[in-house]
């Protein structure tokens, strides 16, 4: 059964205990107290809390993680199957499979994949939906360690029906969109806010269809080009050779010589 | 020639030039894989393709295409005039597409990882499908150009197998060509919201395929006029002419379908937005449109350097297409800024530069340019009688 997160922004008091728990289970290093949050993801952070001042609701906190899709770009490019969707709805990552070509990066409609740039064995860096935490029959670290329940996780049909009341009940408190509904198809990570997702950076300008379609429309085609086109080589230079020859037949000796050449 | 005279032959300026990119090429390679990409490229989680990518790939397969769209038009399509070309051809696409995958090596994070694509297939991924086409086509290549080398050692037994081969390799490379060269575009399908709406079309793999053949026939002028100059050699320059012809039509036709699509996409307003994308945009189009009024001029085709500059633009045109729909296209989807460093330049002048070596050592050992032996230039002794038609009237008796 596919599961997920949902990501209620009005419950989000930016304390950060996911970022150090996400860190803590996926063996990413932690920083120093002094050591300012960073405002993106990176090759250390698979997610990051961020804050936005709103002109009408006022200061709130946000995450941005993988959202999980549930037919996902990045798995749809990956040559090498590296990345990979679960049926429990992780997107996982085999970084002994990757060769690293990027194009999970450049082809990621959300920006979510990072790269460890500063090394000379470097990896993707994305969020995994702890699916080690998940095959133990534990919570990501993210929703295992949330104070407030911002962060809840569970199967996607229970999360979205939960997000649709929520929404539904209170009006005035968020906007009626669920980011990660209906976007690229359907995501495993949902996320409800007070404020349209736009302000917030995210990318609500991706289609509904999942992007994977767009390449395979075109590739599955590849079979018939190489029988027609093949056929159609073939029978090309079987015509022109002919009359080439006759030609020459024509003219006088010598022309079937030229022609074997 | 003595040996002293053979050292200083290497010590000119034109070496001198060579011989520090080369050096250059050696520590940059060396602190690429040492320290890894983030000490040798401005490339960032912004901009996770760049330099190597549009340019070393995207545009090497590309550049090399005149090995298959000449191929195809003096061994499939019958336009046997312009065979001289053929070879010259055969032998920049190999290689072409040898360098584009020693450059991907570079470009990789894990090159030593590179033969996991011929295990674990995701028959989904565009890269794929481009990662074996680039393979066999490569070793299609290969095959296409050995009959030179057998030529050269008078192996007329194995002449007469490839003879035997040598049209369905045609065919083949053909095929593999046409596949690798859309997909290349078809790559791309899958960023409609990141790559910028001027170059962004459900057509890139036609486009890409389209402006391949451009660029093949452009490329082999190109190189013609360039390897007359520094190998010294003669100029086929009335083959050069009739090749002018095709380039002006497959260029027209290009055009013809990429301004159609424009404005059935209803993307021309992007053109005069003024931004960095439209300027790229026009620079590219300029490129691939001025050359048209050289070559559908009949006093201007026939000047060498009009018919010289009109082809070296259509390369220049393609390779900036390459690098807007690779890369420079993608980077207004997340404000990032990204210029290559001075070390993946260096790398790309280096390959190039490799590329052009070992073409002038083939040139030099090897009959590539087998019309000028036939036209009675002398020759020194080894190489007299190997020539294509004593080496295959022995291989018929």
């Amino acid at each position: 059964m596919r599961k997920g997160l949902l990501i209620d922004f009005t419950r989000c008091i930016g304390c950060g205990a996911c970022m150090r728990g996400c860190r803590e289970a996926n063996g990413l290093p932690q920083p120093g107290p002094d050591v300012p949050r960073p405002d993106e993801l990176d090759g250390d952070n698979y997610t990051v809390v961020l804050q936005h001042e709103d002109e009408e609701k006022g200061g709130l906190f946000y995450r941005r993680l993988c959202m999980h899709c549930e037919d996902a770009t990045c798995v749809s490019v990956c040559a090498v199957h590296a990345l990979r969707k679960r049926p429990d709805g992780a997107v996982m990552y085999d970084a002994g499979r990757c060769f690293g070509c990027r194009y999970c990066m450049t082809a990621c409609p959300f920006h979510i994949p990072k790269y460890t740039w500063d090394t000379n064995v470097p990896v993707v860096s994305k969020c995994i939906l702890c699916w080690p935490r998940l095959d133990k029959g534990q919570e990501p670290a993210c929703a295992a360690t949330c104070p407030t329940g911002a962060t809840r996780f569970g199967a996607r049909e229970v999360l979205l029906k939960v997000a649709r009341e929520r929404v539904h009940a209170q009006p005035e408190r968020y906007v009626n969109h669920i980011f990660g509904e209906k976007e690229a198809g359907g995501t495993d990570v949902l996320m409800i806010s007070p404020v349209p997702f736009e302000k917030l950076g995210f990318q609500t300008e991706v289609p509904t269809r999942p992007l994977p379609e767009l390449t395979w429309m075109v590739q599955e085609k590849i079979p018939y080009v190489i029988v027609t086109g093949g056929f159609f080589l073939w029978g090309l230079r079987w015509i022109i050779n002919r009359r080439i020859e006759l030609a020459h037949g024509e003219t006088g000796a010598g022309g079937s010589q030229e022609v074997s050449r | 020639m003595s040996a002293e005279g053979g050292v200083k032959r290497y010590l000119t300026p034109g070496w001198l030039i060579v011989w520090i990119i080369l050096i250059g090429g050696a520590v940059i390679t060396f602190r690429r894989f040492a320290i890894g990409l983030g000490a040798t490229t401005n490339l960032s989680d912004g901009a996770p393709w760049g330099l190597w990518i549009g340019f070393d790939v995207f545009s090497g397969v590309a550049l090399a295409a005149g090995g298959f769209t000449m191929a195809f038009l003096v061994h499939l399509a019958g336009e046997k005039s312009l065979k001289p070309l053929v070879r010259p051809a055969i032998l920049t696409a190999l290689i072409g597409y040898v360098l584009v995958i020693f450059g991907l090596l570079y470009d990789l994070g894990k090159p030593w990882n590179i033969w996991h694509a011929m295990f674990w297939i995701n028959h989904h991924s565009v890269m794929f499908e481009v990662a074996w086409c680039v393979m066999l086509y490569t070793t299609v290549l290969f095959l296409e150009f050995i009959p030179v080398v057998f030529e050269r050692f008078r192996a007329s037994r194995a002449l007469k197998v490839m003879r035997v081969v040598a049209v369905p390799l045609y065919i083949l490379g053909v095929i593999l060509s046409t596949l690798h060269q859309s997909s290349l575009g078809s790559m791309m399908l899958i960023v409609p919201t990141k790559l910028h709406p001027l170059w962004y079309t459900p057509i890139l793999p036609l486009l890409f395929f389209l402006s391949a053949l451009t660029v093949g026939i452009a490329m082999v002028m190109t190189e013609a006029f360039i390897s007359s100059k520094l190998l010294r050699r003669g100029l086929e320059f009335d083959l050069l002419m009739r090749l002018g012809r095709y380039l002006a039509v497959l260029n027209l036709f290009y055009l013809v379908v990429k301004f159609q699509d424009l404005v059935r996409r209803g993307a021309w307003e992007y053109v005069f937005e003024g931004s960095r994308e439209s300027i790229y945009f026009i620079v590219e189009m300029l490129l691939f449109i001025l050359p048209l009024f050289i070559l559908f001029n009949h006093r201007l085709r026939r000047r060498r350097g009009f018919l010289f500059t009109s082809s070296l633009m259509v390369v220049l045109g393609l390779i900036l297409n390459r690098v807007n729909v690779s890369f420079s296209g993608l980077l207004g989807s997340t404000s990032t800024r990204y210029f290559p460093d001075i070390q993946e330049i260096w790398i790309s002048v280096f390959l190039v530069t490799l590329a052009g070596l070992v073409f002038g050592l083939a040139a030099r050992y090897l009959p590539i340019f087998t019309h000028e032996e036939e036209e009675g230039e002398p020759e020194p002794e080894p190489a007299r009688g190997v020539g294509p038609r004593t080496a295959r009237s022995e291989g018929s008796a």
